[in-house]
């Protein structure tokens, strides 16, 4: 399904009847019923997947906005939901801001790649890096499609798993990303194959680039392991104004899944993720994420241990800048004995930028033995910055324990002297400090990752220290 | 190579430097002595550019220029080096990352990683730090000995023109003292110039200073060749050198 079938069906017009029927389709920004029932129909989806949508619509209608959190001031009558007039496509390289243009020079992006970053032109032309790693993963059973695709091609285990580690109900955004989802990745990885190469979000070739409500499903099979990493460095420009994805992952008992995600999202975007992986006996899941760019972030990629002795991790960085409010952290719930968790929150808050913590560790009664330790560290670079802690543990069992510490800092003006002393100009040793304050989380990343992270940081120190 | 004339400082309203004046040459060492409260590791912070003091009056001169006029990184590449009183912890940053930046800073191209990890540990040896050091966080966790050990060592891998030591010989035991006294001996030549300020004589024994200065109250008020007025101070105390103070003969 890509852009180009879409774009002929706009030409069809008929009235509405039961699927089967075409629709007369045009593009207006706004969600209806009525948008939903088109959207499935263009897809051809299957008639539980119209269901779920439906039913994930008007949970949506009727579901209260969060009360807590960032501030979201968004009229939802004027997104456009699916396939907006001059989208993507006809945006062209020079409506791209300077800005933007200079960054992918100073990281030193490919040419092609800064096209897709941009939002502009056509698809990410690797063809041959692409269907080289292809052939490796159909060799040893891996599944990794697009989640269209994976829908159509795959009915069957997506159809068991879909909606079910995030229900719709789970919360606004997801019951709106559960009824507009588009794109998105599918991974299979079947018993036993680990997969030492991490398979990346851009290597799916998937029409909607600016992945406004991406659904992710993930399904490792016992004792396998795979690394997927979403996102980039690269400060990825979008015009859309609300990105609200949705990952599920199982991990079958002994597996192991490692989450890479990177983002840089443009200052006009709200990024309104639910994350969440269910954690079989002995497996294990690794979050880790960086949060460098959007207006306002809200993610708390999840944990539900429900196998004895399976371990959670999140390793998470958050850089706020004056204008940004990144609400971040993590939620562990411990159903079964054994089981382990941590959280490693870094945050750095510049200027007026805000960074909060928001983290629940619930460990049910039963869970015994259970351990989870929770840090929360944070980074204030200037007078005005602002950081909140808001933890939650609800602890339900008596041999469970369960730590948290949280620790404040400032840069002080002597190790700055220190390190001008050495040599250092100023706004060198500010990023050098602050490299070294996220350098526990940065040594988890694959090297090029950690250089660029680096990088970027260092950059958004450059010329505005204090 | 530095001359400072009547240079006065403060940190917010307190006075703390009076007047001082003092002159180095290239290749001379120098002993500068004095009660707690004297103004001798405020005179060396204020040498590198500490931002806590405000300069009043006064000039400091280096190899010609006016060097209240450089930023600290400035002052640094011009070729000054400050081993720290109280050296600050950067936790997350390996000592080997700290170092490579700061060597880089000072040439046009960066040094290749494989070459300065061997002059690194050339230098490690000589200090007989063992080889892990490099991978150990700037100063997290450091004894005091530690953090003057890694003072020095940075001092001998950045090669300074002019280097001030301040109270590096505080939380040395007798070995690290004379460990220290010989990396700092080992840099001795007829460009570099050395100042260090102690409390105490025992590291001048060790490292022989041309000169002795005695500071009292924000000025350097007694000079002497070689270790001789040190020695004094151990036997007769700061009070001896106040009263001739008090009585004129200074």
């Amino acid at each position: 399904m890509g852009d180009d079938a879409a774009v002929e069906l706009a030409g069809y017009t008929a009235g509405w009847h039961d699927a089967g029927a075409k629709y007369k389709f045009k593009a207006e920004p706004g969600l209806s019923e009525r948008l939903v029932r088109q959207m499935s129909e263009m897809k051809n989806e299957p008639q539980w997947m119209l269901d779920f949508r439906l039913r994930s619509f008007a949970h949506f209608q009727q579901r209260a906005m969060p009360h807590w959190g960032g501030n979201i001031a968004l009229d939802f009558d004027s997104i456009y939901y699916y396939l907006k007039p001059d989208a993507g496509n006809s945006r062209a390289w020079e409506d791209v801001p300077t800005d933007i243009k200079n960054t992918f020079d100073r990281l030193g992006i490919p040419e092609a790649e800064r096209t897709v970053l941009a939002g502009v032109g056509a698809q990410y032309d690797s063809e041959s890096v692409y269907h080289n790693l292809q052939k490796a993963w159909v060799d040893k059973g891996v599944i990794f499609l697009d989640m269209d695709s994976g829908l159509r091609e795959h009915e069957d285990i997506v159809r068991a798993h879909f909606g079910k580690v995030i229900p719709p109900e789970d919360n606004k955004f997801a019951a709106l990303n559960s009824a507009v989802w588009s794109g998105g990745s599918f991974v299979y990885v079947p018993k036993g194959v680990q997969l030492d190469i991490p398979l990346q979000a851009y290597f799916r070739i998937n029409a909607d680039r600016a992945g406004q409500f991406e659904r992710t499903l993930i399904i490792v099979e016992d004792g396998a392991f795979v690394h997927y990493i979403e996102g980039c460095t690269a400060p990825t420009y979008s015009s859309e104004a609300l990105h609200s994805a949705v990952v599920e992952i199982i991990i079958k008992p002994g597996a192991r899944v490692r989450y890479s995600t990177v983002q840089n999202w443009s200052a006009n975007v709200y990024n309104l993720v639910t994350k969440r992986s269910v954690v079989m006996a002995g497996a294990k899941m690794e979050w880790l994420d960086g949060n460098i760019g959007s207006k306002l972030t809200m993610k708390y990629p999840g944990c539900v241990l429900t196998g004895e002795g399976a371990h959670g991790e999140v390793l998470s960085v958050a850089y706020a800048q004056t204008g940004q409010h990144q609400d971040t952290g993590s939620k562990m719930i411990h159903v079964a004995p054994g089981t382990t968790s941590r959280i490693i929150s870094k945050s750095i808050s510049k200027g007026e930028g805000r960074a909060s913590y928001r983290g629940l560790v619930r460990v049910h009664s039963g869970a015994r033995g259970a351990r989870s330790n929770v840090e929360c560290d944070a980074l204030l670079l200037s007078e005005t910055s602002r950081t909140d802690t808001y933890p939650y543990i609800e602890v339900d069992e008596d041999s469970a324990m369960v730590s948290h510490e949280a620790r404040v800092s400032r840069v002080s003006e002597q190790q700055i002297f220190y390190l001008q002393q050495r040599g250092i100009p100023e706004d060198q040793a500010m990023a050098l400090i602050v490299s070294g304050f996220i350098e526990p989380i940065t040594k988890e990343l694959p090297l090029e990752y950690a250089v660029e992270l680096n990088r970027l940081i260092q950059m958004e120190m450059e010329g505005s220290v204090g | 190579m530095l001359k400072i004339s009547g240079l006065q400082a403060r940190v917010e309203q307190t006075p703390i430097l009076k007047g001082v004046n003092f002159v180095v040459r290239p290749g001379e060492v120098h002993g500068i002595m004095g009660p707690n409260g004297c103004g001798k590791s405020t005179l060396a912070r204020v040498i590198a550019g500490d931002p806590t003091y405000e300069v009043t009056a006064g000039t400091v001169e280096y190899n010609g220029a006016n060097l209240l006029a450089l930023s600290p990184d400035e002052r640094a590449k011009a070729g000054l080096f400050l081993a720290f009183q109280y050296p600050m912890e950067i936790p997350g940053v390996s000592i080997g990352n700290f170092l490579r930046s700061a060597l880089n800073t000072r040439r046009e191209e960066p040094v290749p990683p494989l070459e300065f990890y061997g002059f690194l540990q050339e230098k490690l040896k000589e200090l007989q730090l063992d080889e892990m050091w490099a991978n150990r966080y700037v100063n997290e966790g450091f004894s005091g000995g530690e953090k003057k050990r890694n003072e020095i060592l940075q001092m001998m891998v950045l090669n300074p023109s002019l280097c001030i030591l301040d109270e590096t010989d505080s939380g040395l035991d007798v070995d690290a003292l004379r460990v220290v006294s010989e990396g700092v001996n080992s840099m001795r030549n007829a460009e570099r110039s050395i100042i260090i300020v102690t409390h105490y004589e025992r590291l001048l024994e060790y490292i022989q200073p041309d000169y002795c200065h005695v500071m009292l109250d924000g000025r350097i008020v007694k000079s002497a060749d070689g270790v001789d007025l040190a020695r004094e101070i151990d036997a007769r105390g700061y009070e001896s050198v106040r009263d001739e103070v008090a009585a004129g003969a200074l």
